[in-house]
């Protein structure tokens, strides 16, 4: 079958092809080999979202690797993103990882720095980091465009993957934020997944300089939404996360709503957020981390009215 | 310059158990700079012991020596004749002191005193940074004088990752984030364009990563054959 000049050919690139408002959502692998794990998240994403990230040992707590708990959602009919993160694997790791990735079947690659491990179940575990993830993307696409390991040998077979990364609208310096998503489309990225938004004034502010500086028609943009289940949860992403920022406002909303109500509100904030950032230029997609939360996707994705999901053909 | 960390007590108690009689060395070097294993701390410690000794009723010898370098032959060898009168050797220089009087082939061992922690300076009273990793291919040119191999937590080329926030790096709001920093140098010198294009990826060869290293003058070496 002839790709159609499809990078990847996956499902979610496709999408973005038909002009679609696409949809990802996320699975994070069990602390271990429980495979029920991983589908009972899966069927609930299973027809709601266009992809699912599976990640890559997050917040440096060991887990089932992502490219098995992507083989996984594969064989169950869903779209996996597999995560990758420059903390644990130097570039020989990397690259072969990549290369038993698309042999599995698997199109879409997230290319992350990943969190520092001081904060994971294994402090003590040595930091890689042989890459960056600027430079993770470019090894990708060199892979896939020109058959070619960093080294510069041939590779055997093709390598097609859809090059994700994601970026922090809310990281410092702010000023230097869109810059450095213009080094990652520099680098070759695809799409990029935003750190979950709270503060929309900041989120627009720099989706301003993206579409200014025309990176959205290089890459496509994909809005992180992360429904908020508490006040707790509000006030734990404010303080303890770094990198997120959630104004008063949406405390104060969480605050607000009637106990036993304060999740209702969590999903009404975040329908909020997905219609206000599918008006926005530029922005192609949202990427929906219902942490721990998979079931509540179904409701989101409806209540956004972004269900059915459109199936490309072949 | 090198800085290190006096061991725990039990720790240096252990290591030095078997002795009966110990030789406490310290280095006029880096370690006196930082205070930690130079005259006065060689003085402190070897009392530490013998306080520690006589509690216990114990009754060994502890000698103190510093010597100019503990990594040079020079300083080493007139004091070689002491080295071999004791059982053992705790030496409060840094690692690489440790090993060059280990390596000189005598029956005495030597053992650590401190842990030899980073490459850095003495910013105030008692407050040392990491300031380098000696990776072998220095990149400070490019980051406006500021290593982020040795500064950001994660080394990488192409910062500030996700996770900094007001300046600080995501592992420890005490650590600063090395690529804010880079940023603001930068920006002052009007050199923003630096860090505006990807840095490639680096060959690590350079550093520890490529084995242990060895440097050849052969200039040198030369010049010093023809002296003879
Ligand atoms: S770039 Fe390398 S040599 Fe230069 S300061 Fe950093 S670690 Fe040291
Ligand atoms: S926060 Fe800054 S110093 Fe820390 S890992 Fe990220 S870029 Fe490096």
């Amino acid at each position: 079958m002839s790709d159609n000049g499809y990078k990847s050919g996956s499902n979610l690139e496709k999408i973005f092809a038909m002009g679609e408002f696409a949809v990802t959502g996320e699975c994070g692998p069990p602390k271990g080999s429980d495979v029920s794990v991983v589908k009972k998240k899966a069927e609930h994403l299973k027809g709601y979202v266009d992809a699912v990230n599976v990640t890559d040992n997050q917040t440096a707590i060991v887990r089932m690797s992502s490219i098995a708990a992507s083989k996984i959602l594969l064989d169950m009919g869903l779209e996996p993103v597999m995560q990758m993160t420059c903390r644990d694997r130097n570039r020989i790791a990397i690259q072969s990882d990549v290369f038993g990735a698309s042999a599995l079947g698997i199109k879409n690659m997230l290319c992350l720095s990943g969190d520092h491990q001081k904060f994971g179940n294994h402090p003590g575990a040595k930091n890689v980091y042989c890459l960056d993830s600027i430079q993770l993307i470019n090894t990708i696409k060199t892979l896939r465009d020109e058959g070619k390991v960093m080294c510069g040998d041939e590779v055997e077979g093709e390598t097609k993957m859809f090059i994700g990364a994601a970026a922090n609208p809310f990281g410092d310096p702010f000023e230097f934020r869109v810059s450095r998503l213009a080094k990652k489309v520099e680098a070759g990225v695809d799409f990029i997944q935003t750190q979950c938004i709270y503060n929309m004034d900041k989120f627009k502010r720099w989706m301003k300089e993206v579409v200014d500086r025309g990176l959205h028609e290089k890459c496509k943009i994909m809005a992180g939404i992360t429904p908020l289940k508490s006040l707790g949860m509000a006030r734990y992403m404010a303080k303890n996360v770094s990198g997120i920022e959630v104004p008063e406002e949406i405390i104060a909303r969480m605050k607000a709503a009637p106990k036993g109500k304060k999740a209702e509100e969590g999903i009404k904030i975040a329908v909020e957020q997905i219609q206000e950032v599918r008006e926005m230029e530029g922005v192609a997609g949202v990427h929906l981390m219902a942490i721990e939360w998979e079931a509540k996707v179904p409701e989101i994705i409806k209540a956004a009215g972004l269900y059915p999901r459109p199936s490309p053909s072949a | 310059m090198i800085i290190g960390d006096l061991k725990n007590t039990d720790e240096i108690l252990d290591s030095i158990d078997d002795a009966k009689k110990v030789l406490v060395m310290g280095c006029r070097g880096c370690v006196t700079i930082c205070q930690v294993g130079g005259e006065k701390e060689v003085a402190l410690l070897a009392s530490q012991l013998r306080i520690g000794d006589k509690a216990r009723g114990r009754n060994r010898e502890i000698i103190e020596l510093t010597i100019e370098r503990q990594c040079d032959a020079e300083f080493i060898e007139p004091i070689l004749g002491k080295v071999k009168e004791v059982d053992k050797v705790l030496s409060l220089a840094c690692g690489i002191g440790v090993q060059y009087v280990s390596d000189l082939g005598l029956p005495t061992p030597v053992v650590p005193g401190i842990n030899t922690t980073f490459l850095g300076v003495n910013l105030d009273t008692g407050l040392w940074k990491e300031r380098c990793q000696a990776c072998g291919d220095c990149v400070l040119e490019i980051t406006g004088g500021i290593c982020p191999i040795a500064r950001c937590s994660k080394s990488l080329l192409n910062g500030p990752c996700g996770g900094s926030a007001d300046g600080k790096c995501e592992i420890d709001p005490d650590v600063e984030c090395a690529w804010q920093l880079i940023h603001d140098r930068l920006k002052a010198l009007g050199k923003l364009e630096n860090i505006e294009r990807v840095i490639p990826a680096r060959s690590w060869a350079t550093s520890r990563d490529g084995g242990p290293r060895t440097r050849i003058r052969e200039d040198l070496r030369s010049i010093s054959r023809e002296e003879g």
